[in-house]
């Protein structure tokens, strides 16, 4: 160290000294964000795979082949649809095992094989008449139980008594393995049909639109209503006491717990104004008190990011306010809108609480065809399910929380592609 | 009788060097800040931001075909003044203009005179290049569209060009008028602004600091550009360089605080100062 020529020692020296202690704690400072980041990913990887092991067998699904003999008898002269299609799925299973001859083993041997066949059976017929008179080998799905079995939910070591499926249906179902009577097949079922009790047979399909329903309400009541709220309070409103009021409250109603808007939409919707229950619409409602407040808060914030340059150009033109706003600040503002709004729309998509309230929560086997259709949401389904004793429900639900996460996933990536897209550099 | 004495003097339009200058305590305006037939007028202008008096009691005549030039230290109120004079200050929260200014004899402060009408009388030029994040041309077209001064395409096109070619910028522009505005260098970009304020053919334009962002080339483009533009509009500019001052207006006037201190011929104020105020600042002593 050399001191100055006055005595005192040069700043070079002191910073020299202080600076290993700086760059420790900056090390320290990068290692903590590194390990927060590491932290956050591994609970998100630890979820997907969970969610992904326990979910992607709910993709494929089991099915049983029968040589359905269509007698032409039967089928000459009555109605297609009065006929006992249970009966014909018996008589194919009586030919494959001529050897079950009790009737409580005929019943065991009949539970091998979904309940839902006979309607398939109605259905294929329906749809190809020639089949009568003749032996068709069909697939149909197997019950929830040979399913679980097969895809190895069950021990098959367990005492039987343990089991939901004992050991005579065993040798059953390991006899047809061994005549290639049993396979596994894309579970397209899952997402196209509706709600069920049977698990092998309940699909997604009707929630999925009970959700784009809800959705679309959602979106058409509260963009409108945020965007026209955001730009009036931000451009126009005169800054006040009674304004400020309005801002806090709004802040508010973005924190209030979703299940307040449930009950609100329950008293409201429901008992005052009469509306149906369990219906898309009155979700939408709900879900829109939800979302606007969402929506007006990140409008206000995109159109204060528009830089007052752009305003005083074209205020100094000579456009009026609301020209200003139209034309040139709401533009620019347009892309942080959309993002606030899809996000808005994302969490509406997965919020179940409010739903609960207004009757959603039903067991709904139909598919809603509109608005005021009695239907279910994705997070309620999931819900649902999650609810339900049987063992292939567990598949079931966490397939159903990959497809909510899909569609999370997709308006995200919109959200974020849309700001890319219009952003503006200025 | 101090205050006669150097009107006296200014009046002989020679100037002559005034021995005895005005005390830096006098807040009054010296010099003659009206003209004749001017094509605005100010008179006693206040305003306030909440409580704070910004600008005292000013008067100030804008003559016809002339560059004024606003000059100052920082905080003096000049930017304020010609905020005033388009209304532009109606966008500030808790800001108060009292007084009176007129527009060809109009009280531009009426409460019957459309705001929208005015600013299309009187453009603004900005501190810092502001183009519409647009094309070129839709920079241009804006305002005659919003305006509705022009009924068709070819005439639209037209006032374009007319206006790119007043702000000399028609040459340089001309093969990408669909490019973004925003593209250009700063000084093409400031030149846009000026194109875009001329294309809605106003009557005064107002510059606050047009070139404080922009390198001593482009200075020097707008500075002849501001002279050639003299020929059809009143302009008003704010600046803290002095030697733009002197090299682009005709008529000068020095703000203090608030308080309109001295207003003359450019020549005169920047070589015979009648204030000891003014002095101080075009000598360097203080701003």
């Amino acid at each position: 160290m050399t001191p100055n020529a006055n005595g005192s020692p040069r700043t070079i020296d002191i910073v020299n000294r202080s600076l290993a202690r700086r760059y420790l704690s900056e090390r320290r400072f990068r290692m903590c964000g590194l390990a927060a980041i590491t932290a956050s990913l591994l609970f998100l990887c630890v979820l997907l795979f969970t969610i992904g092991k326990n979910g992607y067998t709910a993709f494929q699904q089991t099915v049983i082949r029968l040589d359905v003999h269509f007698d032409e008898e039967q089928f000459s002269s009555q109605d297609l649809n009065a006929l006992d299609y249970q009966d014909l799925i018996r008589s194919s299973l009586q030919r494959l095992f001529p050897e079950v001859e009790d009737r409580s083993e005929q019943r065991m041997l009949r539970a091998l094989v979904s309940s839902g066949a006979a309607f398939q059976l109605q259905e294929s017929v329906a749809q190809d008449p020639s089949f009568i008179g003749k032996t068709i080998p069909l697939w149909f799905p197997a019950s929830d139980e040979v399913d679980m079995v097969m895809k190895g939910h069950f021990k098959r070591t367990a005492p039987e008594e343990e089991r939901p499926i004992n050991d005579l249906q065993l040798q059953w179902i390991d006899r047809l393995a061994a005549e290639n009577r049993i396979a596994f097949r894309f579970n397209k079922g899952f997402f196209t049909s509706g709600d069920s009790r049977e698990p092998e047979l309940a699909g997604i399909w009707g929630a999925t639109t009970g959700s784009f329903f809800t959705l679309l309400v959602t979106l058409v009541l509260s963009f409108p209503i945020g965007v026209a709220s955001a730009v009036y309070l931000e451009e126009f409103a005169p800054r006040n006491r009674l304004t400020d009021l309005i801002e806090v409250n709004i802040n508010n109603l973005a924190a209030v717990p979703s299940i307040v808007f449930g009950l609100l939409g329950l008293s409201v919707f429901l008992n005052f104004f009469q509306m149906p229950r369990s219906a898309p619409v009155v979700g939408g409602l709900v879900l829109t008190l939800m979302t606007f407040p969402t929506i007006i808060i990140a409008g206000r914030a995109a159109l204060k990011s528009v830089p007052p340059s752009i305003r005083e150009a074209a205020l100094g033109v000579g456009a009026s306010k609301m020209q200003t706003v139209v034309h040139h600040v709401l533009p620019l503002a347009f892309p942080g809108i959309l993002t606030g709004t899809i996000i808005g729309m994302a969490r509406a998509l997965g919020e179940t609480a409010p739903l609960l309230m207004i009757g959603m929560v039903a067991f709904i086997v139909d598919i809603p065809r509109g608005f005021t259709d009695p239907s279910t949401a994705l997070p309620v389904q999931i819900y649902l399910w999650a609810d339900s004793p049987e063992r292939a429900f567990v598949e079931k639900t966490s397939a159903a929380i990959m497809v909510l996460l899909a569609f999370m996933i997709l308006m995200n990536s919109a959200a974020i592609y849309l700001r890319k897209r219009f952003e503006r550099r200025w | 009788m101090e205050q006669a004495l150097i009107r006296e003097s200014t009046g002989r339009q020679s100037p002559t060097l005034v021995s005895r200058r005005v005390s830096r305590d006098n807040r009054q305006t010296v010099g003659d800040p009206f003209v004749a037939d001017p094509r605005m007028t100010c008179r006693n202008v206040n305003v306030y931001y909440g409580d704070k008096r910004a600008i005292k009691n000013v008067s100030l005549d804008v003559g016809r075909n002339e560059v004024i030039a606003m000059i100052g230290p920082s905080g003096c109120g000049k930017s304020t003044f010609i905020r005033c004079l388009n209304r532009m200050n109606d966008t500030i929260e808790g800001c108060r203009v009292t007084g009176e200014i007129t527009l060809d004899g109009q009280n531009i402060y009426d409460s019957g005179l459309d705001v929208v009408a005015l600013r299309a009388q009187v453009g603004m030029v900005f501190q810092k290049p502001n183009p519409f994040p647009k094309s070129i041309y839709e920079n241009i077209a804006y305002g005659p569209r919003i305006h509705g001064l022009v009924d068709s395409k070819a005439a639209l096109d037209e006032l374009v060009e007319n206006s790119l070619k007043k702000a000399g910028l028609w040459d340089e522009v001309k093969d990408r008028l669909h490019e973004p505005g925003t593209g250009l260098s700063g000084g093409q970009q400031q030149r846009l602004c000026i194109a875009r304020a001329i294309a809605v053919s106003p009557e005064v334009i107002l510059m606050d600091e047009p070139c404080s962002a922009l390198d001593p080339m482009a200075t020097a483009i707008i500075e002849d550009l501001i002279d050639e533009l003299r020929q059809h509009y009143s302009i008003v500019i704010v600046t803290h360089s002095m030697q733009q001052a002197s090299r682009v207006s005709q008529r000068t006037a020095f703000f203090h605080l608030g308080d309109l201190i001295e207003v003359g011929a450019t020549s005169q104020v920047f070589t015979n100062p009648l204030h000891e105020l003014t002095e101080d600042y075009i000598t360097g002593r203080f701003g």
